[in-house]
């Protein structure tokens, strides 16, 4: 149990560190865009709510090595294709935003709403300048939980030789060596912190008028 | 080739290395697990959410496991653990720890947070009634918890079902062999038999709690009350509660 090993390796972990950062944040974002339209559909319509989100419910159950394994069948990818698990945290992360989308624009507040239609913004202008940026602190703190939970998620993908940090999990156990796993528990957990406090900020910088406010 | 192959094959349905002996063993080591972990994190809850003591770091000792990737956590701990235990457990033991370890943080947020969540008028009345502070907890506060309870004990679950199948990579029986086996086997009907058995497991197990939230939670606490209390509210089909079917955690 060497410390050394890292040193030697120093080019492999930083390769699998790009690739786990790759298939983190592309599917994080792809399901953002796909869930902005359908929490915002749930929201409009009261009937479609618990349809949508019911089976946003369902597809979350999903764990990830079956979705893994399944995907390629549906998709007439191969098995060892990222691609797989790039539309696979998609939908985890479509599933988990759905709501929080949903939700949080039916949080805002009707004033607001009243306001700015009496202002003259009218539809998608309202929604766009109006409602999305009032509900972004609710979506921010959805999108919080989605990306740590990926960061976690994409790990499985080893299991089935997909490289990214969760690799170096498998390779510690084959080669029954404690410094891989403790590195990638570690750089995993760095990537999570890392990317929650980026969320963070992103939700600070679009919502400069509740600065003096307690953030969520 | 055809991903249903495995399951046309009767040599396949028998022993215990057959489908429902997988089904068997997977829901064996499930249910241990979580019945361990129901008996650690619920009178816990109960004690920080009754107490208010230790609320913080409960909630950030939740909030860290989340983050900690569960395929990392297990094999360190199989790999730590599995010298101590005897040849035969070496991979059993240690992987039902690992599946404790992270149905407690789920169970012990419901609970305390559903105690803490009820109605402080409710409370007040069963007080002003004359109830003792055992009975209010038992006859109020529990009752009105239930519904969190429930959500932390459905995350729970399905998390260790989801990490069940993971852990076949360390050796663990259940559905998960028949994935792991099949990769090193290069037989996708095989990988895709075991997708197939544990993603509709899951789904059994979730809508068993949606309908069991229905039966055990009192029709007072159900979010979609719009029935004005005259009705003697009959059994009406109604969309899946919301506020109960996404909470937490899957992997």
């Amino acid at each position: 149990m060497t410390i050394d090993w890292i040193f030697a390796n120093i080019g492999r972990i930083s390769e699998l560190t790009a690739s786990h950062i790759f298939l983190t944040l592309v599917p994080t974002l792809l399901g953002l865009i796909v869930a902005l339209p359908l929490g915002w559909w749930a929201h409009r319509r009261r009937g479609a709510y618990p349809v949508i989100v019911g089976a946003a419910g369902l597809l979350y159950t999903i764990p990830s090595l079956a979705l893994f394994v399944l995907l390629p069948q549906v998709l007439g990818t191969k098995i060892l294709d990222p691609l797989n698990v790039v539309v696979a945290l998609t939908v985890y992360t479509v599933a988990l935003l759905v709501r929080v989308v949903a939700d949080g624009l039916s949080s805002v507040p009707i004033e607001t709403v009243q306001a700015a239609t009496a202002m003259g913004y009218r539809g998608w202008q309202r929604l766009w300048l109006v409602e999305l940026p009032v509900a972004v602190p609710v979506i921010a703190s959805g999108m919080r939980v989605a990306v740590v939970a990926n960061v976690s998620i994409v790990t499985m993908a080893a299991l089935l030789g997909i490289p990214q940090l969760g690799s170096l999990f498998t390779q510690g156990f084959q080669l029954r060596l404690f410094v891989p796993i403790i590195t990638g528990i570690v750089l995993c957990l760095v990537l999570a912190v890392l990317l929650d406090l980026l969320l963070v900020w992103l939700n600070r910088a679009l919502t400069p008028w509740r600065q003096k406010t307690v953030t969520s | 080739m055809n991903i249903f192959d495995f399951f046309t094959q009767p040599a396949n349905w028998v022993g215990s290395e057959g489908i429902p002996g997988a089904i068997g063993l997977h829901l064996m080591y499930s249910g241990i697990s979580l019945l361990i972990a129901l008996a650690i994190a619920v009178p816990l809850g109960v004690y920080v959410g009754y107490t208010g003591r230790g609320e913080a770091v409960v909630a950030g000792l939740a909030n860290a496991l989340r983050a900690l990737p569960t395929l990392g956590l297990l094999i360190l701990v199989v790999m730590i653990l599995a010298p101590v235990f005897g040849s035969s457990l070496a991979f059993v033991l240690p992987t039902i720890v690992v599946l404790v370890l992270l149905a407690v943080p789920p169970i012990l947020t419901g609970t305390y947070s559903g105690i803490q969540a009820a109605d402080p008028d409710a409370v007040g009345a069963a007080r002003g009634m004359g109830y003792t502070k055992a009975q209010i907890l038992w006859h109020i506060q529990l009752p009105c918890a239930l519904p969190l309870l429930l959500s932390g004990i459905r995350g729970a679950t399905l998390q260790i079902v989801s990490t069940a199948t993971v852990a076949a990579y360390v050796g663990l029986g259940g559905l998960g062999r028949f994935i792991i086996d099949g990769r090193a086997q290069g037989d996708y009907s095989k990988m895709a038999a075991g997708a197939i058995l544990v993603a509709l497991l899951a789904l059994v197990l979730e809508l068993a709690f949606i309908a069991i939230g229905r039966l055990v939670i009192s029709p007072g606490l159900q979010r979609t009350t719009r029935r004005s209390r005259k009705t003697p509210a009959p059994p009406q089909p109604q969309p899946p509660a919301p506020a109960q079917v996404l909470a937490s955690s899957a992997t």
